[in-house]
This record gives C-alpha cells, structure tokens and sequence, in this order.
C-alpha cells in the first residue's frame, strides 16, 4: 500500500434544511484531506471547517464507523455507499479518490425514506416491517431447550446466518428503481423461516411483514439485482425467492 | 479526570479538580457555538449537550470521590492505604451507597442521599489475595 498524501477535493452535497423544504446541491473545497482518513472523516473535516466558518455543518448519519450498525448512508458519486463493494459508507477511505475529484454526496432517495436534513433520511418504515415480524415463541416453563441443543441442518444454519448479517442499513431500496424494500424483508423473513426457533410464526410473520412493507409505500421487485451489487452485506435474491415462496405458503394456509 | 479524579486521587487533588471543572464550566456556557437552531434536527445541538453532561457528571463525580474517606473497589484514596499500599475500607462510616440530589444548577447544592448497605449472608471483611 502506498503511503498517505494529501488531496484536495471538491465536494457537491445535498443540502436540505428539513422534511418540507425544497433542497439543492451546493459546492464545497476541502483542502488537504488525508488519504488514509474515512470518508466521515472527510466529512467531519468539512464540517469543522463549516464550525470555523460560523456556517451550519453538514447533518449526516452515522453511530459505529465499523460496518456493523447500519446508520451511514451516503449516495456517493451515484453509488449507495460509494465506490467499493461489500462495504458500507464509515468502511469508505478516501484513497479511493484522487487530488482534484468532485465528490456527489446525496442522502438515499425513496419515498418511503423522507429526508429530514441534508443527508439524513428517515427509516424508520424498516422498523416498523420489523415490528410488524412479532415475536418468536420460546418455552419459558422451566424446560426451555438451549438453542445450541437444537439441531439445525449446517446449510440452513450457514444461509439463516447469511441472512442475519443484514445491518438495516437501506442501501437496497436507495439503489432500486422501484424503491423495493425486498431484499430487506427476505433476509429478515429468511432468517427466521430458516430455523427451527421462528416456525412456530413463521405464517403470519411473513403476511405481517409484507403488509406492512406495501403500507409505507415500498415498490416491488423486478428482479434487477442492483440491491444485491450494493448490499454491504452481500444479502443475496435468493432470500427475496424465499420470502416470496413463505408468502405464497402463507397466502394458501 | 485523568489526573486528579483517576484510579489514584487525594484530597488536594480532588478540591482542586472541582474548581478547574466549575471554571470549566462556565467558560463552556459563556463562549460555546451552536450551529443551527433548536427546533430541528440538529447534531450539533446534541454534541453541545451531550459535552454539558460529561462536564456535570465530572464534577459529580469528584465531588462523591472527595466524601468518601476510604478506598474501596476502583476508588483509591492516597491518603487510605495500608502499609503495603493495599486499600484502606472504612466500614464503619461509608457501607453506603450514595445518590445525589439535584438541587437546579449550582452542582455544589447538591445532597447526597446515603443508602445503606446491609448484609445478611456475608461476613464483612477486608479482600486479600496473598
Ligand atoms: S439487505 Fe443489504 S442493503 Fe438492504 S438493508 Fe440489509 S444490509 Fe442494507
Ligand atoms: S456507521 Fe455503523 S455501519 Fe456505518
């Protein structure tokens, strides 16, 4: 790996005051960024030099810059998450970028994802699919049966995994052109209709889900495949065919 | 913190920590800018409180380490060792466990409320490892 220099770059950021106001993109220089700084970090410097300036900072999400949480969601240089793969916005460097790039940097675009400043969109309808999920019933009797002690076939287990490593993070619907929230709801429908703990409502947890997906004004899939190219996490369509075949079994019960 | 009210504090340390902290403080109200206004989502405004706490807890925070005489658990007063530099407890005058009360915004009216700690199964004694 090369050594760290410093770039200078030029930045064209959406700025929206909030949910009602009509945004714009506007023109930032930021001077001497270190190439082995995060692009938050990036932002941070930006926004000290906003502070410095008495002008407003630049509201962006973010909470673990490890990959891990799902808060970070930039559209950057037309890309959710940027220009690498496999990573989420807090995994981007800034050796990614070369001395004298523009850098676009918009919040995801959905309907169901209204802006609420600047780069922070509102997800919540994801919270509210979840919700929607319920619960999975356990024994609580005295005799509950340790998880580990249940078997579980090794591919089930290997692709209810693969499914769990969803962060929530909404890159899928900002990269749809239908602003889908399928891939989402399969893994989250998967990882349960997957093990043997999240059968007992595995019924009218995938109606629920879905129903509720529909009412915060989801489109649907047309089999692209974007959201699985842009999904930090590697979530693969095969979970959307899966919660599409629970679907359909429910539909039918 | 890291100085006067870390693992190691004394009473010199502690006074003056508080009074470093209470300046601290009042510079903080004087001359802090926030960005952005309060009637919309504003990270700044969250970081300017978020920094307002850490300052309040501090100063709290030396405040009960300064009360209490003895040293106990990760609170080890210089002045409360053994011979061998082991912790020195108290018990007969700090088996509390403390709660202060806010009493608006001079910390320094705060009361400390004790609750006592009683034990029935477990005889009290001084941990040694040797
Ligand atoms: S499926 Fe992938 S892109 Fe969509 S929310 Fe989950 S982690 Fe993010
Ligand atoms: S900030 Fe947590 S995943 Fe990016």
């Amino acid at each position: 790996m090369s050594a760290a220099k410093n770039i200078n770059i030029n930045l064209k950021i959406w700025r929206q005051k909030n949910a009602s106001s009509k945004g714009s993109m506007e023109t930032y220089k930021l001077d001497n960024v270190s190439t082995a700084s995060s692009f938050l970090e990036m932002l941070d410097q930006l926004n000290e030099q906003l502070v410095n300036e008495k002008k407003e900072p630049v509201a962006f999400d973010h909470d673990c810059r490890e990959g891990i949480c799902g808060m970070c969601s930039l559209y950057i240089n037309g890309r959710a998450h940027g220009p690498d793969t496999g990573i989420t916005t807090c995994q981007l460097h800034m050796r990614m970028f070369n001395d004298g790039d523009t850098i676009y940097i918009e919040p995801w675009r959905s309907k169901a994802f209204p802006v609420i400043k600047d780069l922070v969109v509102d997800r919540s309808a994801f919270d509210r699919i979840q919700q929607a999920g319920g619960f999975v019933s356990v024994n609580t009797s005295g005799n509950t049966i340790d998880a580990n002690s249940i078997p579980v076939p090794k591919d089930d287990a290997d692709k209810a995994f693969m499914a769990a490593a969803c962060i929530g993070c909404g890159a899928c619907v900002a990269t749809c052109k239908n602003g889908s929230a399928m891939l989402f709801v399969g893994a989250k429908v998967s990882q349960y209709a997957l093990l043997p703990q999240g059968k007992v409502e595995a019924t009218q947890r995938v109606l629920n889900m879905v129903r509720q997906m529909d009412e915060e004004g989801f489109g649907n899939c047309t089999n692209t495949g974007a959201c699985e190219i842009e999904c930090p996490k590697g979530i693969s369509l095969e979970n959307i065919a899966r919660m599409n075949r629970e679907f359909l079994k429910a539909s039918v019960k | 913190m890291w100085n006067k009210v870390g693992m190691g504090r004394n009473e010199k340390g502690l006074t003056e920590a508080i009074a470093e902290i209470a300046q601290l403080k009042e510079d903080f109200y004087k001359e802090v800018y926030v960005p952005g206004s309060a009637d919309e989502l504003n990270p700044e405004l969250e970081k300017v409180l978020r920094v307002a706490d850490f300052i309040e807890l501090g100063q709290l925070m030396a405040m009960d380490a300064l009360q209490r005489k003895e040293s106990c658990g990760g609170h080890f007063r210089e002045e409360y060792q053994d011979a061998e530099g082991e912790t020195l407890r108290d018990d007969e005058n700090f088996k509390f466990v403390g709660a202060w009360e806010y009493k608006g915004d001079d910390i320094s009216k705060e009361e400390l409320h004790k609750e006592e700690l009683v034990y029935e199964e477990i005889k009290i004694a001084a941990r040694n490892y040797k």
